[in-house]
C-alpha cells in the first residue's frame, strides 16, 4: 500500500541535513508553508538555501529560521517588505544589512521558470527577460533573431514546503485559489517534496481531473489544522 | 495662461479611455492602481495578477480576509465571473508569453529610447527586488508607464539615459504624465497631448530627451 500521509510535523522534517536547499511554496501572504518551516525551526538543520518568492510573511516560520542565522542565503524575488510601515520580511532585511545572509535576486518568471526546467528534466535555456539588465551580468546572453536572451541554469532542489488545501494518501494535491502559485513547479524541482494540507480525504477524494498536483511529485503529507 | 498639473485621478482616466474593450491587462504597483479603481463597471477589461489570477475583481468587504486570495501588494481582492487562477508558470507564460494586450507600470525613469527604469534606485542600502517587472515590459504587447512628470525636486524623470538601474530596455510604448502624454516611437519620444496652457517650450525644459510633437497635440484638463 502506498501511503505518504505522516502523523506530526516532526516526522514530515526528519532528515533534512543541513546545507540543504528548500524550496518554499507561497507569495504574498497566500500558501505559506508556515508549521513547516516552524517545525523545521525545532529540527535543527542550518547552513540552508532558502528558495522562495518573498523573504519571510512575518516573523513566525521564515523570519524566525532567519533570525535564528540558519539560513545562509536566499534566492527571492521580492525580499524587501512590501509595506515597510508593516514590514513582511523584517528579519530578512536585518540579515542582509548586517551581511549575514546572501541574497540571489531572480525576475519572478525566471524563477518559476528555472523550476520548471529542473523538474522537467531541462538543462539550462534562453529567456528575453532582464536582458539588458544589471540581473544579466556575468550570464551569458545571445542574440537571437533580433531578440537578445539570458542564458538561465535550472534550480533543484533536495526539498520543497509545500502547503496545500486537500491531499490523499498517494500525495495528490489541489489548493485554494490563489495559494497554488509556485507550490506545483516547486513540487516538481525538488527531490522531496513535503505537503501542509488542510485535511486528508480518501483516494478518489479529489476528482482526478481536479488534482493539481499528482501524487507522483509529492513525498510527505502531513494535516496541518488551521494553519497560518 | 498658467497651467496645473493633472491630478492623478485625472491621469488614471485617461489611461482608462485608452483601453479597449475586451483587453487583458497587469496594472503594477504604486499609482497604476488607481487605473483599477477608474475602470467603469459596464467595461469587460480582464485584470491579471501575477499570482495567476485572471480576472480580479475587488475584495468582497463582506466577507473574512482570505489570505489566499490576494494581489501582489499583499491586498485583498475578489475574483469576477469568468476568473481563473493558475500556478506561477502558467501565469507568467501570460506575461513573458506576450499574452497580456497591456501593462501600466509606474516608474522612477523612462529614456528617450523607452528604456524603463523602475525597479531599484541603485542605493547600496537597497535590498534588491525585482518581482515580476522584468518579465512583464519583456512579454506585454504594450507597455505603458505612469508617473509624475519630475520629481519632487522638480528633476526631469524623462530622460536622456537613465541613471537608476533598468528594467528593460527600449520596452515602453507610451508615457502618462502630469503633464503631459508621450508616445515612444523608433526609439524616440513624440507628445500627443498636453496640459491646457503649457507651452511646448515649458514642456521640453522639463524633460531631459528631445521631444518631438504630433500633428494633433490634445489638450489635456483636469
Amino acid at each position: 500500500m502506498l501511503d505518504k500521509t505522516v502523523a506530526t510535523l516532526e516526522e514530515a522534517v526528519s532528515g533534512i541535513a543541513d546545507g540543504s536547499t528548500i524550496l518554499c511554496g507561497g507569495f504574498a501572504g497566500s500558501g505559506i508553508p508556515t508549521e513547516l518551516m516552524c517545525a523545521l525551526l525545532n529540527q535543527g538543520a542550518k547552513d540552508l538555501t532558502l528558495v522562495s518568492n518573498n523573504a519571510g510573511n512575518g516573523r513566525l516560520g521564515m523570519g524566525e529560521l532567519i533570525a535564528a542565522g540558519r539560513v545562509r542565503k536566499m534566492i527571492a524575488s521580492y525580499s524587501r517588505s512590501v509595506d515597510p510601515k508593516n514590514p513582511n520580511a523584517a528579519e530578512f532585511a536585518e540579515a542582509y544589512v548586517a551581511g549575514r545572509i546572501e541574497l540571489e535576486c531572480v525576475p519572478q518568471g525566471t524563477l518559476a521558470e528555472r523550476l520548471r526546467a529542473a523538474g522537467a528534466g531541462m538543462g539550462p535555456f534562453f529567456t528575453p527577460t532582464a536582458y539588458g539588465t544589471q540581473l544579466a551580468e556575468g550570464k551569458e546572453t545571445r542574440v537571437i533573431d533580433g531578440v537578445g536572451y539570458v542564458l538561465e541554469q535550472p534550480l533543484k532542489a533536495e526539498y520543497a514546503f509545500i502547503k496545500a488545501h486537500q491531499a490523499d494518501r498517494w500525495g495528490n494535491l489541489n489548493y485554494r485559489f490563489a495559494g497554488r502559485n509556485f507550490s506545483p513547479v516547486m513540487c516538481m524541482a525538488a527531490t522531496t517534496t513535503i505537503a501542509q494540507v488542510d485535511e486528508i480525504v480518501p483516494l478518489g477524494g479529489i476528482a482526478p481531473e481536479y488534482v493539481m498536483t499528482p501524487g507522483i511529485f509529492v513525498q510527505r503529507v502531513v494535516v496541518v489544522k488551521g494553519a497560518q | 495662461m498658467a497651467w496645473q498639473k493633472l491630478s492623478r485621478q485625472r491621469m488614471a482616466q485617461l489611461v482608462v479611455d485608452d483601453i479597449p474593450e475586451g483587453a487583458y491587462v497587469n496594472l503594477g504597483i504604486g499609482m497604476p492602481v488607481m487605473v483599477g479603481e477608474c475602470l467603469p463597471k459596464d467595461r469587460e477589461i480582464i485584470l491579471h495578477s501575477e499570482n495567476g489570477i485572471l480576472g480580479m475583481g475587488p475584495a468582497d468587504t463582506s466577507r473574512p480576509f482570505d489570505t489566499d486570495l490576494v494581489n501582489a501588494s499583499r491586498k485583498p481582492v475578489g475574483l469576477v465571473p469568468g476568473a481563473s487562477i493558475s500556478d506561477h508558470v502558467v501565469s507568467f507564460a501570460m506575461m513573458r508569453g506576450g499574452k497580456l494586450d497591456l501593462t501600466v507600470l509606474g516608474a522612477f525613469q523612462v529614456s528617450g529610447k523607452g528604456d524603463l527604469a523602475n525597479w531599484d534606485t541603485g542605493a547600496a542600502t537597497n535590498i534588491p527586488s525585482v518581482g515580476g517587472a522584468m518579465d512583464l515590459v519583456v512579454g506585454a504587447k504594450q507597455v505603458y508607464v505612469m508617473m509624475e512628470h519630475n520629481t519632487r525636486e522638480g528633476e526631469a524623470k524623462v530622460v536622456d539615459r537613465c541613471s537608476y538601474p533598468l528594467t528593460g530596455a527600449g520596452v515602453v510604448d507610451r508615457i502618462y504624465t502630469d503633464l503631459a502624454i508621450i508616445d515612444v516611437i523608433d526609439g524616440s519620444l513624440t507628445v500627443r497631448g498636453m496640459v491646457e496652457g503649457l507651452t511646448r517650450e515649458e514642456l521640453q525644459s522639463l524633460t531631459g530627451a528631445p521631444l518631438k510633437f504630433a500633428a494633433q497635440v490634445a489638450v489635456l484638463k483636469n
